[in-house]
């Protein structure tokens, strides 16, 4: 165990990888760190780029790709915070102005499909109740 | 015969829908179960990333961030994550009326409210009900992924952090078990405490390149991705509604089958009564 570190390697989708590992290489903001076993506590932002596990007893290095995302360190465990979208500033502001731009096209179009549909869930309402005033009726 | 023929069709149509209904029992029955896998899969990032954030409020880093700020509330925004489609029982019905109550709590309080809306019944809703929308998503599909939520929350962000909204909630579906969801509020912004105390010793991380930067980037990816398991979420429950909703309206038509079946074999009958006393009458008048 003290030759080891655990690391996860997990994405909001869902988890990537989970293991022991003797070495970590991530791609931080400010280079490319390498993690050993009771490393200090550390908290970085990652670039895109390749995550490598060195796992105990294995020649292979494992790789995997990231988009960017965080990384945690703690004594006896490595957490990578993987990004599954590619993350860039304008690519953000470009996308919550799409986003404002659908509120707003929503809040001022009349006759669009919505109404149309709300249209049509109104009268199929109204044919229910004429049906069952219809039952009520020949029941009497 | 006009009136059982009439019946006859009649019974046939109720055959089709039921068909219909039947068949997507079964296809909600099955996304039910993937949305469900989904699911469990977003739940490692949240977990490791709420306990990442304990981390950091325990740690006391030199500075506060605004989204650890509790401030006094003049503007509430409301993320509500609803279905894009109908025919899923009350889920979007208890979900909207949830919604609507904390609207009128923060509207008693003085506050006024901002709305995000995601899937087509919210944005319907507060459109009808001229609230400002701030932003909205539609048509995430059975698999939402973060791209598609990112822009959204993003101005949900941007607008607590300029002051514009000085909380941020989020209403939900929380999925309980196949037969029943709850609608759900949860406080987004300012992040709640977790669990303190689970750590004992006083020690700091290093950060790189300064705590303010990461804070930002693990914070909006910490809100993102809650929005991101309640749109999952919602899937699972609008599934799962649909699911039970088609399985009544099936067995309904089931029992209108029955009911017409029995009205058709009456008529049946009594026009062959009919046919054979006019029969019999004709021949004793011969």
């Amino acid at each position: 165990m003290a030759n080891t570190i655990h690391v996860d390697i997990v994405s909001a989708e869902g988890q990537i990888y989970a293991g022991d590992a003797s070495m970590v290489f991530a791609p931080a903001v400010e280079g490319e760190i390498g993690i050993a076993p009771r490393h200090a506590p550390l908290l970085t932002n990652l670039k895109p780029g390749e995550v490598r596990v060195q796992a105990p007893g294995e020649a292979e290095e494992l790789s995997f790709f990231i988009g960017g995302g965080a990384l945690e360190v703690q004594p006896h465990q490595v957490t990578v915070l993987a990004d599954t979208a590619v993350r860039a500033h304008d690519l953000d502001e470009a996308a919550a102005l799409e986003a404002r731009r659908r509120a707003q096209d929503a809040m001022q179009e009349r006759t669009d499909k919505i109404e149309l549909a709300e249209a049509q869930a109104e009268l199929v309402r109204a044919a229910a109740q004429l049906r069952a005033i219809e039952r009520l009726r020949k029941k009497r | 015969m006009a009136v059982a023929k009439e019946i006859r069709s009649k019974i046939s149509s109720v055959k089709n829908t039921q068909k219909i209904t039947k068949a997507m029992e079964m296809v909600a029955a099955s996304k039910m179960r993937r949305a469900q896998d989904r699911m469990r899969a977003a739940r490692p990032y949240a977990e490791k990333i709420r306990a990442a954030i304990g981390h950091l409020r325990f740690a006391n880093p030199d500075f506060k961030h605004p989204f650890l700020i509790e401030r006094p509330v003049k503007t509430l925004g409301i993320i509500v994550i609803s279905t894009d489609r109908g025919l899923c029982g009350s889920l979007n019905i208890n979900l909207l009326k949830a919604t609507l109550i904390a609207v009128r709590e923060a509207e008693a309080r003085g506050e006024r409210v901002q709305i995000c809306a995601i899937g087509t019944k919210a944005l319907q809703l507060f459109k009808r009900l001229k609230y400002p929308i701030a932003a909205s998503a539609t048509h995430l599909g059975d698999r939402p992924q973060t791209p598609q939520l990112i822009g959204t929350v993003k101005v949900m962000l941007d607008a607590y952090r300029s002051g514009e909204i000085d909380r941020l909630v989020l209403v939900h579906n929380v999925f309980l078990n196949s037969m029943s969801q709850r609608a759900e509020v949860a406080q987004l912004l300012p992040v709640e405490p977790t669990g303190a105390g689970e750590l004992q010793e006083r020690w700091d991380y290093i950060y790189e390149p300064s705590a303010a930067e990461i804070l930002d980037g693990i914070l909006m990816r910490y809100v993102e991705s809650q929005v991101y398991r309640g749109a999952v979420e919602n899937v699972a429950c609008e599934m799962a509604a649909r699911m039970v909703a088609m399985k009544s309206a099936s067995d309904n038509a089931g029992k209108l089958i029955e009911e017409l079946q029995l009205v058709y074999n009456k008529a049946r009958q009594a026009a062959i009564t009919k046919e054979l006393s006019e029969i019999v009458g004709g021949a004793a008048a011969v």
